[in-house]
């Protein structure tokens, strides 16, 4: 793999006796790719050999350069990447600014004066630069640290769960900045996670991971909507569309927010306050959408999209199936009872409204 | 009374003689607990045995196998002398090396303790942010470990004041190079001077708790985290 690629290739193979890994994935140069799945599946391991800071055999090529191949091992420092550990791992006897500067004064390419400014101002540490990490909340010490992961202009950006450890007051807290920097940072980052609702949130692409293989690796809207993958997401089964806001009902204070996959079809949300023209997200999860074969009146669920059958495919529980609904383009996800399902005779090609009882507005 | 000539001149010589080994404890005590703290080597156990050995065996047997080993027909001896150095016992330098021995696992022990208590994470983090495994070290392991280090130097140097029976062994008795204050204060009481004995064992004394409290003021174990 010598030749210049465009993007990451990697390849990792690892045999213990109680956990192996045996990837070979592309992954794009650009944008959030989540690695998904459950703990043990070997999202973290791989991370960790992306990084050089676990040595198994295998190949990696980030955008043309060699980090590892058959003769080459480039060390951990030597990469230029940026890591952001499941606990901040700030180093306790630096304040938040040394922690800052200790890989900038290191780094060959560094941020200048102005970005890191922006970065600090990003992810709103700017008062927090004189203290010492254990004078600093668990959000705001993640927050410095990603700001450090930053400082060193790394090329790929490593986020190991960085909310995993946080409780979801924190996370809500971190959250919008990981999305600030989610829509600026031109690098591609990789960005392990075992919670649904942080991939809908900010991955553009998934790689899901079950028992140290690669299970499915693809764009997030067609993934999540695949009722195939080996994995189960249970109560997160669901899709991801992006979108658009169209229109703002200002007396409801509602928002269209129109599907990018297809223009002619939307859904209304609450009014997250953006302007016209925003590119939003949207989840809807599967046991939030039901199907009647007519259009309904007399209901008070206002999102009633008509759709094709497309396929049907068995759910966690065997009293559940999960049926894809093409929208125009864009896919939806319904879970219903299999006892539903036999009483409508839902088969592919089959006409049915969506009915959406709830819409999350997210990004 | 008081301190007499011979008494500063021990003194002094005490002073010297632990300061000396400290220096060069912590110098050598440094790679091998860094060793000792992160390998999963099976010479972990042997290397880690041979180090503590200095807290169990009597001093006695420590300076006498030294005096052999560095006397004209043992081996350190035989390179001293091809050296141009002639022969280590009865000289402050051979006093030097034998406290090395002797206070040993009072330096590396510590410092192992406080290598051990920094997990991996810190060393990871460094290297993310192009830190080399030795610029880590100086940036990253020495601040963290800086209590072990302060524990690991009064231990040494206290140790070393207190020696008596390693010197006796190998430096004997030789005002100025290697009669320190514990063989000053062996030479008063055999001569009856009780009163100049008092003055430099009360003086010890005085110092090791003086020592041990700074030591346990300035560093709560255990209560940190």
């Amino acid at each position: 793999m010598s030749q210049a690629v465009n993007g990451i290739h990697a390849r990792f193979k690892l045999d213990r006796a109680d956990f192996s890994l045996d990837v070979d994935l592309d992954l794009p140069a650009r944008g959030v790719t989540a690695l998904f799945g459950h703990s043990g599946s070997g999202k973290t391991t791989l991370l960790r050999c992306i990084a050089g800071l676990e040595r198994v055999q295998g190949a990696l090529n980030m955008n043309g350069e060699i980090w590892q191949d058959a003769t080459t091992f480039l060390p951990t420092h030597k990469r230029a990447l940026g890591y952001v550990f499941q606990e901040a791992s700030l180093f306790p006897h630096l304040s938040a600014r040394g922690n800052l500067e200790y890989g900038m004064k290191r780094a060959t390419s560094k941020m200048d004066r102005a970005a890191l400014d922006h970065v600090i101002d990003l992810l709103g540490i700017g008062p927090l630069l004189e203290r010492r990490p254990d004078q600093l909340s668990g959000g705001e010490r993640q927050r410095v640290a990603i700001a450090r992961a930053l400082a060193v202009k790394p090329r790929l950006l490593l986020m190991d769960e960085p909310l995993a450890a946080l409780d979801l007051a924190r996370k809500q807290e971190i959250l919008p900045y990981l999305e600030r920097l989610h829509e600026e940072l031109e690098i591609p980052v990789l960005y392990v996670s075992h919670a649904p609702d942080e991939v809908a949130r900010l991955a553009d692409h998934i790689v899901v991971m079950q028992a140290g293989r690669a299970v499915a690796n693809g764009p997030l809207t067609k993934t999540l909507a695949r009722l195939d993958l080996p994995i189960h997401l249970g109560e997160d089964a669901g899709v991801v569309l992006d979108a658009v806001v169209s229109e703002r009902d200002a007396q409801w204070q509602l928002a269209r927010a129109t599907f990018a996959d297809n223009p002619a079809a939307g859904v209304w949300v609450r009014d997250g306050g953006h302007a016209v023209g925003h590119p939003v997200r949207v989840r809807i999860l599967a046991r939030d959408v039901s199907l009647a074969t007519t259009r309904h009146s007399g209901t008070s669920i206002q999102n009633i999209l008509p759709g094709v059958v497309e396929m049907l495919a068995d759910d966690t529980h065997p009293a559940l199936a999960l049926v894809r609904v093409d929208v125009g383009g864009a896919p939806l996800v319904a879970r219903l009872t299999r006892r539903s399902a036999h009483d409508l005779g839902l088969k592919p090609g089959q006409i049915v409204y969506a009915q959406i009882k709830a819409v999350a507005l997210i990004g | 009374m008081g301190f007499s000539d011979a008494d500063l001149t021990a003194i002094w010589l005490t002073l010297r003689l632990a300061g000396v080994t400290t220096l060069l404890l912590l110098l050598i005590g440094t790679p091998i607990a860094w060793w000792l703290a992160r390998t999963s080597s099976k010479w972990k156990g042997p290397i880690g045995a041979v180090v503590a050995l200095p807290l169990v065996l009597p001093p006695t047997v420590i300076g006498f196998y030294l005096l052999v080993t560095m006397g004209p027909n043992g081996a350190v001896g035989q390179i001293t002398q091809s050296l141009g150095l002639g022969v280590l016992p009865f000289t402050f330098a051979g006093l030097v090396v034998a406290s090395v021995f002797y206070s040993l696992p009072f330096v590396v022990q510590p410092l192992q303790n406080a290598f051990e208590a920094i997990s991996d994470r810190p060393l990871e983090a460094a290297a993310t942010l192009r830190a080399s495994p030795l610029d880590t070290f100086f940036s990253v392991v020495l601040p963290l470990a800086r209590p072990g280090y302060l524990t690991a130097s009064v231990l040494g140097f206290a140790h070393t004041v207190g020696e008596f029976g390693v010197v006796l062994m190998i430096g004997g008795n030789i005002e100025g190079e290697t009669r320190v204050i514990s063989v000053q204060i062996y030479d008063h009481v055999e001569a009856m001077e009780y009163g100049q004995a008092h003055w430099l064992a009360a003086g010890m004394l005085v110092f090791a708790f003086v020592v041990l409290l700074a030591l346990y003021t300035l560093n709560p174990s255990g209560k940190r985290k």
